[in-house]
């Protein structure tokens, strides 16, 4: 048996099987090859609870409900059903359950939401348990055949062992009985100090299609007889397709059908996608552009500005004492103003979908990161109930957040709809994806800090002005008018708390929705919230003549775990020694998505504008680690995410429409400009935080405080492309 | 119509000259391992070789790549061999999503045929691929156990 067997093979005969059927239902039905009560897999072998199944060589299929997009979360997944499992690691796999398969089996494998670095910690407790109930009836199982009582067997390693006579069996013998079983009502949880395989940095199970070319991303799905399609929506967010003249593109090669998707775009549907592509760019097309024509990154910024001003309403966050009263008696103050732009989540793999829609029948397969929320959309866009739809999930070419959203699902059955039986493919161009994003929201922040006599901080006011995701996309989750997530990283408590006690504090935020749609990017609030924050505390201790690191920690002394990462950091990096001669050093700390983490940067600058970044040294403290290796690799990831958007990002509106329109006006760090990142995990245990995104919010502010220490400027505006700053 | 040598193998498509070669591998050859990330020749998620020499294909049209050896990813292993590239990949874990490695490991590999004990300063130099995940680190650390093998 292959070490590390990639769950793709279960995926794509999954997919090609329910395909050629007609069905996306296989799992979960009572097929007739079993008993009425045992729900068996789509190859037949029986499951043992919903998240394992168990074949009778001994492979164990774990179910995943969240999706993998290169963070790691689908082996972590399994390591933790593993771990209470007792199975042979190597003999383990996954596959994904299917949102409608879900759906008809009353959510049994719960949220299928894959963001906000939650994949792991909002369900390691019922994977876990659905670990250790399959277990208990394996080894029941085992029991009842040898008669004799569960509480004299274990189980290590697949393997059910009688203790008093030394018998074994193995899972795959047991399984067709157990799979009779009631499950017990309750199990217990294994002390995380007896942890044999969570904990452990394995590698990854779905590596070596990643390697070969058979991975099966959403754009290489192939169905037959499918035809492709190319579109474009209106570049001016809420503006109209007005008009189209078909007859210009009918006759090109391999050109199908021209259809209107919904009221503001239009596809070509051709045999390749590089026909539809070629032959929809020499569409005439006719925009309705709309009032949203006249907007402008300079009137936005303009209109943000105007929400710093106190006179202007603004929700408040956070807040202790009288920061205002404070402030107009203090004996020294300090004042800044902040901003950050609009990014592109610019996933590798553009957006795309495949859709066959019938009247009796909707499927699509696509990457997404909320399999639901994709089925969701199936069900509204094709108009059938529930029973008659499906989605299934493949790997994602990159999410960072933006297949969260679901337009490009939607788009793909609409096309599917005026098509029906015909599969489609439906692919964005780069162009396209970087014109309809669901961009990290834009804003700005005045900071306004005041001392006593005896430098020290008294008051701080940190007024945010700018757009808010939860209004878009959630607004049933605004409280009286207020975004809550606005404050990630400044939040009196929870899991993006303020890491600093000021005697007088005030947090708000003045909510400015421009026209352009905002989305979940990774690290989402905590990024802006995060250089603000830190990259004025640098101000802060400038201005009390003080070094950065003892500034923080003054004010660090009730915020024990915030205070162990930043004192990790700067110990790994040798805070307290001098740097070599011509490197400058930054620091920086935040808590987001329920862990604690710090980042700290060693630069050199040239010229004044070109930085080499030459070492960065990060310290997280998300609980409990699952997998020591990813976590790094999400960390390292995650200053290559934090840092290109600090460099080259940041998406300019002009008349209305994204400026950027591929990587040459939206570039990407590249490996020359990224050093080692040195990681320093300090799980601290009792609590289980996520590692996806919250060292993104770290990584600029520790580069733009070095480049401060270097320059004795400071930077407040990011991309620093547009300051003329780049990499040496 | 268009004759490819692809992975040692003739490829008689029906393709217009100026298509990229890009997409005549991925929609008329059927090999999906080639990705598609820009189309300006920026990412490198395309990356094939060309008799020996890494290109990227959506800049290469169909009728300059005719007459010469393509290499994709499919083909880089001998059979049931892989790559030494692959090899590294998978034993030091270097995939995150995946999608940029196609790309990834065409390019690392032309590099160690030509210089196979790259320093850090070639490297640099020549791989000058986007990974949106950040795999930079095991890429280079991966790079050089090859060499140091």
């Amino acid at each position: 048996m292959n070490k590390h067997v990639s769950p793709k093979m279960n995926r794509r005969a999954f997919v090609i099987g329910t395909a050629a059927v007609g069905t996306g239902l296989a799992i979960g039905l009572d097929l007739p090859f079993g008993g009425p009560a045992v729900v068996r897999a789509a190859d037949g072998s029986p499951e043992i609870g919903a998240w394992v199944v168990v074949r009778p060589d001994d492979t164990v299929v774990i179910r995943i409900a969240r999706s993998e997009m290169g963070q790691g979360s689908l082996t972590g997944l399994a390591q933790l059903v593993a771990e209470e499992l007792e199975c042979d690691w190597s003999k383990v796999t996954t596959e994904y359950p299917t949102p409608g398969q879900s759906v008809a089996r009353k959510r049994v494998w719960g949220d299928f939401s894959t963001g906000g670095s939650r994949g792991i910690r909002s369900s390691q407790d019922y994977v876990r348990k659905g670990g250790a109930t399959a277990r208990v009836m394996l080894i029941q199982a085992a029991a009842d055949a040898w008669k004799v009582p569960a509480s004299e067997c274990t189980a290590a390693s697949s393997v059910i062992t009688h203790t008093p006579t030394g018998r074994t069996t193995t899972y795959g013998k047991v399984a067709e009985a157990a799979a009779k079983l009631t499950p017990p009502a309750d199990v217990k949880l294994k002390d995380p100090k007896d942890w044999k395989v969570v904990g452990k940095g394995l590698l990854r199970l779905d590596t070596a299609d990643k390697t070969n070319g058979a991975m099966v991303y959403g754009i290489d799905v192939k169905l037959p007889g499918m035809l492709n399609a190319a579109i474009k929506d209106c570049p001016v967010f809420g503006g109209k397709l007005k008009s189209y003249d078909e007859a210009k593109v009918t006759g090109m090669k391999g050109v199908k059908k021209v259809v209107k998707v919904g009221d503001t775009a239009v596809a070509v549907v051709a045999d390749t996608w590089w026909h539809a592509k070629t032959a929809l760019e020499a569409l005439p097309i006719v925009w309705d552009e709309g009032e949203n024509a006249k907007v402008s990154s300079e009137s936005i910024a303009k209109w943000l500005a105007e929400g710093l001003n106190d006179d202007q309403p603004a929700y408040v966050g956070n807040k202790n004492g009288d920061a205002k009263a404070a402030i107009a008696s203090a004996a020294k103050k300090v004042e800044a103003v902040y901003n950050y732009p609009y990014q592109n989540h610019a996933t590798m793999e553009p957006m795309n979908a495949t859709a066959v829609y019938t009247a009796d029948k909707c499927e699509v397969w696509c990457g997404t990161q909320n399999g639901e929320a994709a089925f969701a959309a199936v069900l509204e866009a094709s108009g059938l109930p529930a029973e008659k739809c499906d989605v299934h999930k493949v790997m994602l070419g990159g999410g960072f957040g933006r297949r969260g959203q679901t337009d490009y699902v939607r788009q793909a059955v609409m096309i599917a709809k005026q098509m029906p039986g015909t599969p489609i493919k439906l692919l964005w161009s780069r162009e396209e994806d970087m014109a309809h994003g669901r961009y990290h929201p834009i804003t700005q922040c005045k900071m306004t800090g005041a001392f006593d006599a005896n430098n020290n901080l008294v008051a701080l006011h940190y007024r945010l002005s700018g757009q808010s995701i939860l209004f878009s996309l959630r607004p049933e989750a605004l409280q009286n008018g207020m975004d809550p997530a606005a404050f990630q990283g400044v939040a009196q408590t929870g899991e993006a708390a303020f890491g600093y006690s000021v005697p007088n504090l005030l947090v708000e935020h003045a909510m400015r929705n421009p026209h352009v749609p905002p989305g979940f990017w990774r690290g989402v609030n905590v990024n802006h919230n995060a250089i603000y924050m830190e990259c004025f505390m640098d101000e802060l201790a400038q201005a009390a003549g003080q070094d950065p690191l003892e500034f923080r920690r003054k004010l660090m002394g009730n915020h024990p775990k915030h205070l162990a990462v930043l004192n990790a950091v700067a110990e790994k990096i040798g805070w307290t020694t001098p740097a070599p001669q011509g490197v400058y050093r930054g620091i920086a700390q935040v808590m987001g998505y329920g862990s604690y983490v710090a980042g700290a940067a060693e630069i050199s600058v040239t010229d004044g504008n070109k930085i080499k970044v030459l070492r960065i040294v990060a310290s997280t403290d998300p609980g409990y680690v699952v997998n020591p290796a990813q976590v790094e690799r999400q960390i390292a990831g995650s200053f290559v995410y934090g840092l290109s958007a600090l460099f080259y990002g940041g998406c300019t509106v002009k008349d209305g429409k994204i400026e950027q329109s591929n990587f040459d006006t939206y570039n990407s760090m590249r490996i020359n400009e990224m050093p080692k990142v040195e990681s320093v995990m300090v799980p601290s245990g009792g609590f289980w935080g996520g590692v996806g995104e919250p060292t993104i919010g770290v990584a600029a502010p520790a580069v733009l405080n070095a480049y401060f220490a270097a320059t004795g400027k400071r930077i407040r505006s990011v991309p620093l492309r547009d300051q003329n700053i780049t990499f040496a | 119509m268009a004759n490819l040598t692809i992975n040692g193998k003739t490829f008689t498509l029906d393709v217009e000259p100026d298509t990229p070669l890009l997409w005549a591998i991925r929609e008329n050859a059927g090999l999906t391992g080639t990705k598609y990330g820009c189309g300006i020749a920026q990412c490198g998620a395309c990356t094939v070789h060309i008799d020996g020499v890494a290109m990227r294909s959506c800049g290469v049209s169909v009728s300059e790549a005719e007459g010469k050896k393509i290499t994709t990813i499919e083909g880089l292993a001998s059979g049931a061999t892989l790559h030494k590239v692959q090899e590294a990949w998978i034993a030091k874990d270097v995939p995150q999503c995946g999608y940029c490695q196609s790309g990834m490991i065409m390019a690392v590999a032309a590099l160690l045929n030509e210089k196979p004990k790259p320093t850090d300063a070639d490297i640099d130099e020549a791989i000058t691929n986007i990974c949106r995940c950040g795999t930079f680190q095991q890429v280079r650390e991966a790079i050089h156990t090859i060499a140091s093998a």
